[in-house]
């Protein structure tokens, strides 16, 4: 199993263990990922909203580097995993924009390969069967709760390898690996990430839901896919008792038994260092 | 209608919308499906629902002057669950990216703010650049409150002292092909 891999901004400065965490996993269940050289931001959630040109010229330039790759794309972050995909899938569907959009980058792209999301990957690609064959130490006694966010799932015509308002990939990928994936009200509510500089009042009520969510099931942890979100719900969290928030590679390569699980761990703000070692985890 | 409101009425407008967009507005038929969805509607002068009735009737000066259009998440649940698959995030870009462009009022003005801020360093060094992006954020929207300093100076320490806060900018070797997708795109060289 190959891939052309997009790691997107965030993996080298906020979201760095995200990164880390899945490129170790990667290697780990034999999923080669082949970066895209000299790769560029997306434009993520500011491109489409100033320019719709920009919004594909800029996903454009990777895919077509990739397409040279001759590889399918896996992309870590949900935001750069959208905008990737919506402009596959518009030169999918329209060749004539397909060229239109060749002569903005300077480079020939025909949406000739696929764009994944690496949790789509190691469930459906690899299957969880493999997965289960290699946890060294599962994760018994953690209650989660999966948090997939917007992106991953939405919209389910462009993105959408499961369902929009159950999905349940990653509810399973938790089960295979030993924990407790529990059922909650949040799964698909939006944390606010896009306005968290501009209107963080707004933000920080949408976040505030999603962990009042998630307390009251009374999760030990929220499991999540997308830096945006990491990010928003890690660093804003208010109050004495505030939620771990852990990215679902970080806890696939602690079942997997890789021992710079810890280091990965010690980069978040809302430390779960305790958690973890309270479960015999670390 | 009332006099006031048939004198809102744009349908030239309207109808830029429909091209502009290429949103089916007119297959709305006002179930409010949207809006019962929206998590940000509360926020909202005018909710989702009547945002699309809105660019129907073609109000220019109301959707360009309202908070909906800046402060929508494009969490992308509406056009999820609507039953006429009106894309109602896109509909809210080309209205962001109209008013812009005619340089109106923005009612939000921290939101188009950000989003430029954020191209900024994508334009200069091909990715993304946080320190750049936050600084800038923060010195043009005057950010400059007790409150907001405490807050940045806390999240700056706490990601610096995880080793999160990059003080150099990581260029790409091909930073031409990214200007000159900038050029030709929201520069107005070739749309």
């Amino acid at each position: 199993m190959k891939y052309a891999f997009y790691p997107g901004c965030t993996q080298e400065s906020t979201a760095e263990e995200f990164g880390l965490s899945s490129k170790a996993v990667c290697r780990e269940l034999g999923i080669e990922l082949e970066e895209i050289p000299d790769w560029n931001c997306c434009g993520a959630s500011s491109g489409h909203f100033i320019d719709e040109a920009l919004a594909d010229a800029l996903p454009a330039r990777n895919l077509a580097i990739a397409e040279r790759q001759g590889l399918d794309t896996a992309v870590v972050c949900a935001a750069c995993y959208l905008r990737l995909r919506a402009t596959r899938h518009k030169v999918a569907g329209s060749p004539e924009f397909g060229k239109q959009l060749s002569d903005r980058i300077g480079m020939t792209y025909e949406a000739r390969y696929g764009v994944k999301h690496l949790l789509d990957i190691i469930v459906n690609d690899l299957g969880l069967e493999e997965v289960r064959k290699k946890v060294r130490k599962p994760l018994r006694g953690l209650r989660l709760v999966p948090y997939y966010g917007c992106y991953l799932v939405r919209p389910p015509d462009i993105v959408g390898f499961d369902d929009p308002e159950n999905p349940t990939s990653m509810d399973r990928l938790l089960d295979a690996i030993g924990a407790e994936a529990v059922d909650w009200g949040a799964k698909v509510d939006c944390c606010g990430g896009s306005l968290i500089l501009s209107r963080d009042d707004i933000a920080m009520k949408l976040l505030g839901g999603v962990i009042e969510r998630a307390r009251e099931v009374e999760a030990d942890a929220i499991v999540v896919a997308c830096p945006m979100c990491h990010a928003n719900l890690d660093m804003r969290q208010r109050g004495p008792d505030p939620v771990p928030v852990l990215y679902f590679t970080e806890l696939i390569g602690l079942a997997l038994g890789i021992p710079e699980a810890e280091g990965w761990f010690r980069k978040h703000l809302v430390n779960p260092l305790n958690l973890l070692k309270e479960k015999k985890l670390l | 209608m009332t006099p006031s409101e048939k004198k809102d009425c744009d349908p030239i407008f309207a109808d830029r919308v429909r091209k502009e967009s290429g949103v089916a507005i007119d297959r709305c038929y006002q179930c409010l499906t949207c809006t019962l969805g929206c998590d940000a509607a509360y926020a909202m002068d005018y909710p989702p629902n009547q945002i699309v009735r809105m660019c129907q009737m073609g109000f220019k000066d109301k959707l360009f002057g309202s908070s909906s259009i800046w402060v929508c998440t494009a969490c992308e649940s509406c056009v999820t669950r609507c039953p006429n698959e009106i894309d109602i995030p896109h509909l809210m870009d080309t209205l962001h990216q109209m008013a812009l462009r005619e340089g109106a009022p923005v009612k939000v003005p921290t939101v188009p703010l950000f989003h430029k801020v954020f191209l900024a360093p994508v334009k200069q060094f091909g990715r993304q650049f946080e320190m750049m992006m936050m600084g800038l954020f923060m010195l043009r929207a005057g950010k400059f409150s007790i409150s907001d300093i405490k807050t940045n100076v806390t999240l700056g320490l706490g990601m610096f002292l995880r080793n999160k806060l990059k003080f150099i900018p990581h260029r790409i070797h091909d930073l031409g092909a990214v200007k000159e997708i900038f050029r030709k795109t929201v520069e107005g060289g070739q749309k």
